[in-house]
């Protein structure tokens, strides 16, 4: 059975690693020495439906608009 | 009831100032990717917004509060196209340069996420050139500018502004700049 899911997509050719997502979204993203957000999970940020409203959060107020929140399904 | 509006227009203008002066400071922290002590950062970044819009509120009442006194005599179309004013036309233009400047700033930074960041980006840079001519019209036109406390208080912004560029240029800026410069 597939089902949609919602997640998080970095662009890091526009990311700076200014630290804002890795505020709202500390059970998702951690950052690394350099400042970058980094998924705790690995490179796909799956992110829950209670974490939704806070990953929207993250997209809207991203300084550089590098995050992307979209839906994908997977068998 | 004339003196209402000039007086307010006067006290609008004053407080705009410093509004404006706390939202260039908030800009510059927000852009460093520091938080302040007991602000994350994005509630720098939230607060760069909230008091921006707060500023325009009372940059359009200085503005209008000027348009319905019968001393001033500003018209629409002095308040938009600079230097047309019928008093003290060039010092009330550099306002009308800041307040033209401001409206581009705030249409931009609401419409961000549909403009894309490029856009955003080069006119939120003027900015900082609209700082110096609303402190420029301040001292200019203000009927108080030649009152001392007025002059500590203008002058006071301009420091503060002066100390904010001058952190904004330096090397440490960046909360990451000296891990990026491989000095962790």
């Amino acid at each position: 059975m597939s089902r949609a899911q919602l997640e998080l997509h970095i662009d890091f050719t526009r990311c700076d690693g200014r630290g804002l997502c890795t505020e709202i979204l500390p059970e998702l993203l951690v950052r690394d020495d350099w400042g970058y957000p980094v998924g705790r999970g690995g490179r796909d940020i799956h992110v829950p439906d209670g974490l939704a409203g806070a990953a929207q959060d993250a997209v809207d107020l991203c300084p550089l608009q590098a995050l992307m929140l979209r839906r994908v399904t997977r068998s | 009831m004339n003196e209402i509006f000039w007086a307010f227009g006067r006290a609008s203008g004053i407080v705009s100032l410093g509004l404006f002066t706390l939202v260039l400071l908030l800009g510059i922290v927000s852009r460093s990717g520091r938080p302040l002590p007991g602000l994350p950062r994005f509630s720098v970044a939230l607060l760069h917004r909230s008091t921006s819009l707060m500023a325009l509120v009372f940059l359009v009442l200085h503005v209008s509060t000027l348009m319905l006194d019968p001393h001033a005599k500003l018209s629409l179309a002095n308040a938009i196209v600079p230097f047309t004013a019928g008093w003290n036309p060039f010092w009330v233009g550099l306002g009308t340069v800041a307040f033209d400047l401001v409206i581009a700033l705030v249409v931009t930074g609401l419409l961000r996420q549909r403009i894309g960041q490029r856009a955003f980006r080069a006119i939120h840079w003027c900015a900082y050139a609209m700082w110096p001519f609303a402190f420029a019209h301040a001292l200019g036109s203000g009927t108080n500018a030649v009152d001392l406390w007025f002059q500590a208080y203008a002058w006071g912004c301009a420091g503060l502004v002066a100390v904010g560029a001058g952190w904004r240029l330096s090397a440490n800026f960046a909360e990451t700049s000296r891990a990026r410069l491989g000095r962790i």
